[in-house]
């Protein structure tokens, strides 16, 4: 699709021929991008695109190799953040950089540049919170808020330096539906008093609902600009991955099976003073069944995931049942040799070690599973390189990873092509109970689709399926029945088709649904 | 101007390579700037400090008996480093080894069978595997940062020594000297060639290294201390425990420490003295280092350590410098060999930077 031209009024960026050289590597190659006044403008594209040193070179992380940026008609060199503020840009990241133990005014006032009173500045930004419809109480203390009232401080932090252009990355990442709805608010009022808003993205669904125009980025290069409403979901898929994304199908599920996966009662105490402790836990995952798990980040996904796995065992060994039988005290390999397959939600140090070739990462979760076919020498175990090679590709081939060279490292592949081992080096077991954390995060839309179906397949197929997501829209393409964990509790589990997504917004905001009724749709 | 450290897009083969080379030659470099700022002609300086040495056929034999050491105790701290696990204290196990493995010949010494010396070695391994578990057991189960308690350890180790040979184990009739009696004929490493004093330990050092690289190349094993040292939580994924990767790791280097110590000092010193280790157990460290962790470049990486040993010997008798020059030189090349390892993950670029109007503009 050809570039538009530039319209009626002045633009108030344009960047034109940017490009951004790592040794021979363009992660930005010959950008050109315009954003009017006014505007929210959505920057869409997968993981590895390019969005994030685009916007970088915007606020004067990175310096460009080559190319231009005009703003408000001059030709500028942005040499660091605080000369991106001074020009009038803002940006919140998606990681953020508070202190917990400071207050919220106290955060806001240490990023100011001059000497401004704390008082002021609380004042300040409570007038701009209000403004904006981001209630943000400046004596509370970080520690104390959520993701969605830490990213208001960011917000706010931005908006005190009065900028013409904010710059948000992935901010719905972190947030529940009805953050996200207060969020979009927020940014039609910014919107209104002629503030431009970079936006950037892979939710096709929310890049439609209020972007005005989108640029997708795919392998650092511009493939397209347009109206995002004019556009459907698949055509803006199209646009970032350059092929067809297939649909999901998760009809003609099997009956279900007898009870694979069990939690009984499940009590975790919190390992580290971040973490967050399991608090009575009872699930049950047949065969033929995928049951999904709901939650925003950080309400015990992680420490539910590492119980279920076995990476770190409980003292109840009946705590946990892998096809009926007790596994709580067994290791991550007692329990794979019973059938189950894991794959964690990180996968760089995680699921994967980057450096070590993908060889290598699958003698990683197989070696003694598979101890038969990988390992030789009696009691030497050595590794036969051989038959690792072999299932490599066998794996590779099945889940269409693309690779640069035979065997390269699980670091040099990009974020969806590593998951996709991750989940086929799982697949290709034919395990009886998978368990998932995050299964496409960060992943692109080709390789989310193919993930998931690969999920539902493996259901079908007659393995229980147990995915934990932030995603509703994941969550909704592979699940049977959903339950919702939050601050470490889990809801009961309903069936996908009864529940509606603001259902699931007050769940995982720790409205438990015992009382309303409907907790014994579900015959356990 | 400023300049820039660009990382690569892939980890650099020809620098992984070449950096131990460069860092050798830049050590060179400035080991000549060192000797003509002490006044010595930096060209015959060097000759006699890295050429030399190797011109004789004895002092070869010197190299091979200074090299064994620095190789056994090398090859045991790649397992440790590979997994993470930071043992400083090489040197007080050496030193351990050297005791327990001397318990036959100075306590027992009229005990005579061919089983003597094949104990002692076991004992000597025995003795430094049970040092290293000092800082491994308080690694597992405090919590402690085994570099301070292993480091420490080495004092210990060092003035345990000391005690022994001016107080219990002092010879009877040895003058007095801080020396324990001189180990029966049956108690010493015998000399491997004829053609010099070359004992058994550089063999030891050999046969270590294969092995161990043959483990970290081929085993199951090798791949579990690469996947821990790389990252725990991955490791734990894989089902390996990081605890056990610990004491592994500790007990196995202790053991070859140890085993190097009661080697030199069966094959090469033949009793036990107040210092028995010219600081073997802390130029292994950058033995490693050197031979980039893998064992077979740790061999040569062991032959040019022991080198500086020679050099500096042979500088304080032909130039009349201190043998301190030995340390200068092990520090600036240990100094270089993890500098110049920048440049496998880094390009360097030089930037120049000119000021125009459009940076004043943006700025404003």
């Amino acid at each position: 699709m050809p570039v538009e031209g530039a319209t009626a009024n002045s633009p108030l960026l344009t960047v034109s021929n940017l490009t951004k050289l790592f040794g021979s590597f363009a992660a930005c190659n010959d950008i050109n991008l315009q954003i009017d006044q006014g505007e929210i403008h959505a920057l869409l594209g997968e993981n590895g695109a390019g969005k994030s040193t685009l916007v970088k070179m915007l606020f004067g992380v990175l310096a460009p190799t080559a190319g231009e940026i005009v703003w408000q008609g001059r030709n500028v060199r942005i040499a660091s953040p605080a000369a991106a503020r001074k020009l009038g840009i803002g940006m919140v990241f998606q990681h953020f950089s508070l202190f917990e133990a400071l207050t919220v005014a106290e955060n806001i006032a240490l990023s100011m540049d001059s000497n401004i009173s704390l008082a002021k500045v609380a004042e300040e930004a409570s007038r701009l919170s209000h403004a904006y419809g981001l209630p943000l109480d400046p004596k509370a203390h970080v520690a104390d808020l959520s993701v969605g009232e830490r990213q208001r401080i960011e917000i706010v932090r931005a908006l005190l330096q009065n900028p013409r252009l904010i710059i948000l990355d992935e901010p719905t990442s972190v947030l529940t539906p009805q953050e996200a709805d207060r969020l979009f608010e927020t940014l039609n009022k910014l919107k209104a008093e002629g503030r431009s808003v970079l936006y950037i993205s892979h939710r096709l669904e929310e890049v439609q609902r209020i972007c005005d125009r989108a640029t997708v980025l795919r392998h650092g290069k511009v493939t397209g600009a347009c109206d995002p409403r004019a556009e459907t979901p698949a055509s803006l898929a199209r646009m970032m991955v350059g092929s067809d994304v297939a649909a999901v199908t998760a009809e003609g599920t099997s009956t279900k099976g007898d009870v694979q996966l069990e939690a009984r009662h499940l009590s975790v105490s919190a390992r580290t003073p971040f973490a967050v402790s399991l608090k009575n836990i009872c699930l049950k995952v047949r065969a033929g069944e995928v049951l999904a798990i709901a939650g925003v980040a950080g309400n015990g996904q992680g420490e539910l995931f590492d119980a279920l796995s076995g990476e770190y065992p409980v003292a109840d060994d009946a705590a946990v049942q892998i096809r009926q039988k007790p596994v709580g005290t067994r290791n991550i390999n007692a329990r794979r040799l019973m059938g189950a397959g894991f794959v964690p939600e990180e996968r760089h140090g995680h699921a994967a070690v980057s450096a070590m070739p993908l060889s290598d990462n699958l003698v990683l979760a197989r070696s003694r599973s598979d101890a038969k076919a990988f390992l030789g020498g009696g009691f030497l175990n050595i590794i036969r390189r051989d038959a690792v090679a072999a299932a490599t590709k066998r794996i590779s081939e099945a889940m269409d990873v693309r690779k640069s060279g035979e065997d390269p490292p699980a670091g040099s592949l990009s974020g969806g092509n590593l998951q996709k081992f991750i989940v086929g080096r799982e697949l290709d077991r034919q395990p009886a109970v998978l368990v998932v954390n995050q299964p496409t995060w960060g992943v692109d839309a080709g390789a989310a689709s193919r993930i998931r179906q690969a999920l539902v397949d493996l259901a079908k197929a007659g393995s229980a399926v147990l995915v934990i997501s932030q995603d509703l829209d994941e969550i909704f393409e592979v699940a049977t029945e959903i339950a919702v964990i939050s601050e470490g509790r889990l809801s009961d589990p309903y069936p996908a088709r009864e529940l509606s997504r603001e259902k699931i917004g007050l769940l995982m905001g720790g409205m438990y649904g015992k009382t309303e009724g409907t907790g014994a749709v579900h015959a356990h | 101007m400023r300049i820039e450290l660009e990382k690569r897009a892939k980890i650099s083969t020809l620098f992984s390579i070449l950096s131990p080379f460069i860092a050798f030659l830049l050590m060179i470099v400035f080991g000549g700037i060192m000797f003509a700022l002490l006044g010595k002609n930096p060209v015959t300086a060097l000759y006699s400090f890295f050429v030399e040495p190797l011109s004789e056929v004895w002092s070869l034999h010197e190299l091979a008996i200074k090299a064994a050491p620095l190789i056994l105790i090398a090859v045991g701290l790649s397992v440790c480093f590979r997994s993470n696990n930071w043992n400083i204290g090489a040197e007080g196990q050496f030193i351990m080894g050297a005791i327990a493995g001397s318990i036959l010949p100075v306590v027992f010494y009229d005990w005579q069978s061919p089983l003597v010396l094949p104990l002692m070695m076991l004992m000597g391994m025995l003795g430094g595997a049970l040092f290293a578990a000092i800082p491994a057991f308080l690694k597992a189960h405090m919590n402690t940062n085994e570099i301070l308690t292993s480091l420490m350890l080495v004092y210990v180790a060092q003035l345990f020594l000391d005690w022994l040979v001016r107080g219990p184990w002092r010879n009877p009739g040895g003058m007095n000297f801080p020396e324990t009696r001189t180990f029966a004929a049956n108690a010493i490493l015998p000399e491997m060639i004829a053609s010099g004093r070359t004992h058994w330990g550089f063999a030891f050092a050999i046969i270590a290294a294969i092995l161990v690289w043959f483990m970290m190349r081929y085993t199951l094993k090798g791949f579990e201390i690469s996947v821990l040292g790389q990252s725990e939580r991955a490791g734990r994924f894989a089902g390996f425990s990081s605890r056990r990767m610990i004491w592994f790791s500790m007990l196995l280097s202790g053991a070859l420490a140890g085993l190097a110590g009661i080697s030199e000092v069966s094959g090469a010193i033949q009793q036990l003295r107040p210092v028995i280790s010219p600081g073997y157990g802390f130029t292994a460290i950058i033995v490693a280092f050197l031979g980039r962790l893998n064992p077979l470049g740790i061999i040569a990486a062991g032959l040019v350590l022991a080198l500086t040993y020679l050099g500096g010997e042979a500088a304080q008798l032909s130039l009349g410098v201190s043998d301190k020059v030995t340390r200068v030189f092990q520090g600036l090349l240990l100094f270089f060999v993890l500098s110049c390892d920048t440049l496998i993950h880094y390009r360097i670029r030089l930037v120049w930077y000119r000021f125009t109007a459009s940076d004043l503009d943006g700025s404003r």
